[in-house]
């Protein structure tokens, strides 16, 4: 009945499809990735950039486990730049500014290398479903009926996907491509709960025609930090960006056009994501200020494009280009391609479980934008995840490959997005952790290779290569809490230190703020042998210890609560004292535990306090 | 329990009485009120009905109230019946209630319910408790206060200031790249530094409240036979503990409570501290030590004719109450006592003995050979006839009032609200010598869980086990 068959189909070939395809092939899944065109794969579709702060941390853990954006970023990279680098190790955010292309044929060269993996150009029309309602394959436009283990869809902004340019409405997954309707129809009729978004981008400019000599350049780090474990050093030339900003005229020029805008003028139903607005919400919403910080990003090499990021829009072509003269060092600049707004559909996530795959249809997992996201980091987490859950199930076994909020920035994700759904596009926060300190870009390998490894998701050379730190790591550790030394030999060394005959060991010398590095390397000549990685997770240890060890009884707490398990089947309606409004909040997102119940917004205290009454009174039910 | 369970309760005090309540909630009040009182009343609106068992015949005639939920105590359906109190016609209304279906309530389901169906927070669940348990006027208008949310408004105002300075340094960390306003770190730990001085403002304030929860504990101590007995007797008005010429009569605690200007005060009557003479009267010495140790005051006693006695005054407390009984049987003006205000002082004493020296007073009683001085400020007066005791009284009064008095301020109450509170305020100690921002952000964020903790917004076990072990509250 299937013209072919794979263990794992992926549907879209963005962030999400190609870690979620390259995944699934890395578990020895035979996979197959179906995509509208093979040249987009790996496309940008928006900023030339990846990483920052929060989606750099998830760009560390995609790269933990094997993923590509890390070393493709690598292998694309013109501008490298570690944020937050004057705070802790643990907000440390590493960003790339790519060249697109460069980009595109780094995804595309490790998807083409990867064994077990078919990349086929095509469009997936509709789900194939079984007797059960579990879904079997997929049916692309071309009429092929392609057999499947399981099926991840990632189709981004594709379903149901409207673009707005001032008062022009042009049905489209990214300019120039068509959208997904048939699929969108046929989520509907699975009767998923969906919901509308938008989203933005700015203007593209002809680099050729910005007066550079005016602006401020920003140069990238010297020298770059790769964002790949793997990446010895960055081979590409690297280019610096400039700044500009809006002015009084800028604003008068969009407050007079506001109501041609597609949002202003009402055309759009969608609700955006309040941490990247368009220049008109901007400039309505704060009103005061005068001016905008506006960033001129290369594209490319190769490229006179030029990606302004901070002035998304969806103002009339006329418009932009009138705005965008008004700023430094852009009076002539030309517009390549104008900037526009999209609204697409999504369904909502608490239809997922925490593995991505639909409660309502086993064997069908979602990855992506489609599941109310933003970014290419939040994607690519989400792909890697529901890719490894697609190759479990596909090979017979369970799809329990679950990353907790204490071991990863992906579980805190994934448990945000299940229990929660999305009122806005969900963008990662290292605020959104309640274990910041200890998630951090620095130890992702730490934190999640070993799980990769048993998940078999990690090639040998970076489980060899990862062993091998990994053991330096506990031994550095080791000998910093074990080696110490007395207030008269800090004294000696230079260092003040109060003289209460305590003994010291490394670690916390490390955390003494009076402590010169060269002082502390004289007196403990070890620390100067330690790889510079090594020494980091020192460092970090050393920061971070003594208030870990302060939150330590409160963390057993909250790990105390996802202990206690909900059993899926519960109906909420038989526990007593739950209001009608707290059993529907319940019942929509249908925690896996006590403390995912606590996450779900607007459950109450008095209400989780009668849903743990009833689970203490029925202990049986705690342990299935 | 399950969700469809109703229950029902007097909730008025047992035996013979003109009117007694009984209350019904749950999603079968509606049918249980209809059952017995032949249909619903207009929702809270007093209606006279004759309640009738599922026979037919008539138990009462009742005034009957009618709460739709959620707008009622519990904020389920709920329904009062103001029956003659009679135990005879409470046990009738009471069976046919669960004939009808409701069974009988548990101690303390009926706030368990507001709390759990969010009607209450933990602090006004607790403020309902301290109203049914309070026994005096001060005690009265605090646990109101806290059952009406004073608490709750005070913890959520701090909460939202901390989520506001947490939201920014959160912005300082996540936004570098954007222009931030500057200064937007060193402005928060300026405004933690003020919330810190408030809250700590507060705290400095909580063990008056504590203490008007939990009443005063004043101890009276003093040598054999210097008249604590007596004086217990004759501040509560009554012979609560046995008196006798003999010295050593008080072997154990003696208690009595009265109440002083508002808060309610149990006065401990101890045994006399010298070397004992037996094992049982070493115990009582024992006994009346720790309780001087534990008591928020101290009511020293000499008497007038012995000189002060050394165990006595080792053990009182430097703001101890002093008073030098029996002045009957000192002649006047032959013991000297300091005192701040002399016109306080009985007839026939007089104030500081000249060329004692200042602050410290006087030489011992005449007959008992040089001993210690009676300390300063000591109160002459006689528990027998009744000279001095509206001075100590009124200074009792006074110092009651200092230590537990109704505060304007006095919003904890209760040793786990003084706790949380501390915590937060441990964490914004923090934040001046945090050295990187993400620290500051956890500061205070573990400041804002703490006080979350107050109200019960956070830490669902912790909580529960508060629930289980709080909320059995006799009603």
């Amino acid at each position: 009945m299937f013209d072919k068959t794979y263990d794992v189909v992926v549907v879209g070939g963005g962030h999400a499809g190609t870690e979620a395809a390259a995944v699934a092939a890395r578990c020895g899944a035979r996979t197959l990735l179906l995509t509208h065109k093979l040249e987009t794969l790996g496309e940008m579709s928006c900023n030339p950039a990846i990483g920052g702060v929060g989606k750099g941390h998830l760009v560390r853990e995609i790269d933990a486990l094997d993923g590509l954006m890390a070393r493709a970023a690598d292998a694309a990279g013109i501008h490298f730049k570690l944020l937050n680098r004057s705070k802790g190790p643990a907000v440390r955010g590493p960003r790339a500014q790519a060249d697109r292309k460069l980009y595109r044929q780094a995804v595309q060269a490790l998807l083409r290398a990867q064994p077990g993996l078919d990349l086929l150009a095509g469009s997936a029309e509709d789900i194939v479903l079984d007797a059960t309602g579990r879904c079997t394959g997929v049916v692309t436009a071309a009429g092929e009926r392609i057999g499947a283990g399981a099926v991840v869809i990632t189709t981004g902004t594709f379903l149901r996907g409207v673009i707005h340019l001032g008062e022009e409405r042009t049905p489209a997954g990214r300019v120039g491509e068509a959208p997904s309707i048939g699929l969108a129809d046929t989520l509907r009729r699975l009767g998923l709960p969906m919901a509308r978004l938008k989203t933005g981008t700015p203007p593209r400019l002809d680099g050729r025609t910005i007066d550079w000599a005016a602006l401020e350049p920003q140069p990238g780090d010297d020298p770059p930090e790769p964002l790949s474990w793997l990446t010895e050093r960055i081979a590409n030339r690297q280019v610096a960006c400039a700044i500009t900003e809006t002015n009084e005229a800028t604003h008068a020029v969009i407050r007079a056009n506001l109501h041609r805008s597609a949002v202003y003028g009402g055309r759009i139903e969608g609700v955006g994501p309040r941490y990247c607005p368009s220049i008109e919400d901007k400039v309505v919403r704060f009103a005061d200020k005068g001016r905008h910080q506006i960033f001129l990003e290369p594209e490319g090499l190769d490229d006179d494009t030029i990606y302004p990021n901070g002035i998304s829009t969806s103002l009339p072509a006329e418009v932009q280009a009138a705005l965008i003269a008004t700023m430094p060092g852009l009076a002539k600049a030309v517009i390549l391609r104008p900037g526009y707004a999209i609204e697409y559909d999504h369904v909502d996530p608490r239809a997922l479980r925490p593995t991505l795959e639909l409660r309502a249809c086993p064997g069908l997992f979602l990855a992506g934008q489609i599941n109310g996201t933003t970014g290419y980091e939040e994607a690519g987490a989400q792909g890697l995840m529901a890719g490894l859950n697609a190759a479990a199930l596909a090979g017979g076994g369970a799809a329990d490959r679950v990353l907790t909020r204490a071991e990863a920035y992906t579980g805190v994700m994934l448990d945000d997005l299940v229990l929660q759904g999305v009122s806005e596009p969900y963008r990662m926060l290292t605020a959104r952790s309640e274990h910041r300190l200890a998630l951090r870009a620095d130890n992702a390998g730490l934190r999640l290779t070993e799980k990769g490894i048993a998940w078999g998701c990690v090639g040998s050379a970076r489980a060899t290569a990862f062993r091998a730190f990994g053991q330096a790591v506990a031994e550095a550790l080791a000998w910093a809490r074990s080696e110490a030394a007395t207030p008269a030999q800090f004294t000696a060394a230079g260092v003040a230190v109060n003289q209460d005959g305590r003994r010291r060991n490394v670690l916390e010398a490390l955390a003494l703020p009076t402590a010169l590095p060269q002082a502390l390397d004289a007196m403990f000549p070890r620390l100067r042998s330690l790889a510079p990685a090594v020494r980091t997770q020192l460092e970090a240890e050393a920061l971070y210890a003594p208030y870990l060890e302060r939150q330590a009884a409160e963390m057993r707490a909250l790990a105390r609560e996802e202990r206690i398990s909900i059993p899926s089947g519960l109906d909420f309606a038989g526990v007593a004292g739950l209001s009608t409004e707290m059993r529907q909040r319940l019942a929509a997102a249908r925690p896996a535990t006590l403390g995912g119940a606590g996450r779900v917004p607007g459950v109450t205290p008095a209400a989780l306090a009668a849903l743990a009454v009833h689970l203490r009174r029925q202990p049986e039910a705690c342990s299935t | 329990m399950s969700a469809g369970d109703t229950i029902s309760a007097c909730a008025t005090g047992a035996g013979r009485a003109a009117v007694a309540v009984l209350r019904v909630s749950g999603p079968g009040a509606g049918a249980v009120l209809r059952a017995v009182a032949g249909g619903l009343p207009a929702p809270r609106v007093a209606s006279l009905r004759r309640l009738r068992d599922a026979g037919g015949e008539a138990l009462d005639q009742a005034l009957v109230l009618w709460f739709p939920g959620p707008a009622s105590y519990t904020g389920e359906d709920s329904a009062e019946l103001h029956l003659h109190g009679g135990p005879a016609v409470v046990a009738a209304v009471a069976e046919a209630l669960v004939a009808a279906g409701a069974r009988p309530a548990e101690p303390g389901e009926f706030t368990r319910r507001a709390f759990l169906n969010g009607r209450l927070d933990l602090t006004e669940a607790e403020g309902i408790a301290d109203l049914i348990e309070a026994e005096t006027e001060a005690q009265r208008r605090q646990a109101l206060r806290q059952a009406g949310g004073a608490l709750s408004r005070l913890v959520a105002g701090w909460s939202a200031r901390l989520a506001r300075l947490l939201a920014r340094q959160e912005a300082f960390i996540e936004f570098e790249d954007e222009d931030l306003p500057a200064g937007l770190d060193d402005s928060v730990a300026a405004a933690a530094a003020a919330l810190h001085a408030e809250m700590s403002a507060q705290l400095a304030e909580a063990p008056r409240g504590e203490r008007l929860r939990e009443g005063l504990m004043v101890a009276i101590i003093g040598a054999p036979n210097a008249g604590k007995s007596s004086l217990l007797n004759a501040l509560v008005g009554r012979e609560a503990a046995i008196v006798s010429a003999r010295a050593g009569t008080t072997r154990d605690v003696v208690e009595a409570r009265l109440t002083l200007a508002g808060v309610p005060v149990t006065l401990a009557d101890t045994a006399g501290l010298r070397e004992a003479a037996d094992e049982i009267e070493a115990e009582g010495v024992r006994r009346a030590r720790r309780r001087a140790e534990d008591a928020d005051l101290v009511l020293a006693v000499f008497a007038a004719d012995q000189a002060p006695d050394a165990p006595t005054l080792a053990a009182m407390s430097a703001d101890a109450l002093v008073v030098l009984n029996k002045a009957d049987l000192a002649a006047p003006g032959s013991a000297p006592v300091g005192d701040a205000d002399p016109t306080l002082l009985p007839a026939g004493i007089t104030a500081a003995s000249e060329g004692a020296a200042p602050g410290r007073a006087g030489a011992a009683s005449p007959g008992s050979g040089p001993g210690h001085p009676v300390p300063a400020g000591a109160l002459a007066i006689s528990a027998l006839t009744g000279q001095g005791l509206d001075a100590l009284r009124l200074r009792l009064e006074v110092r009651a009032t200092a230590l537990a008095g109704l505060g304007e301020q006095a919003t904890l109450t209760r040793p786990r609200h003084v706790a949380a509170v501390r915590e937060a305020l441990g964490w914004l100690a923090e934040l001046p010598t945090a050295p990187v921002p993400e620290l500051r952000a956890e500061a205070l964020r573990a400041a804002l869980r703490a006080l979350g903790r107050l109200t019960g917004q956070v830490g669902v076990e912790a909580i529960l086990d508060l629930v289980f072990s709080e909320f059995c509250i006799g009603k």
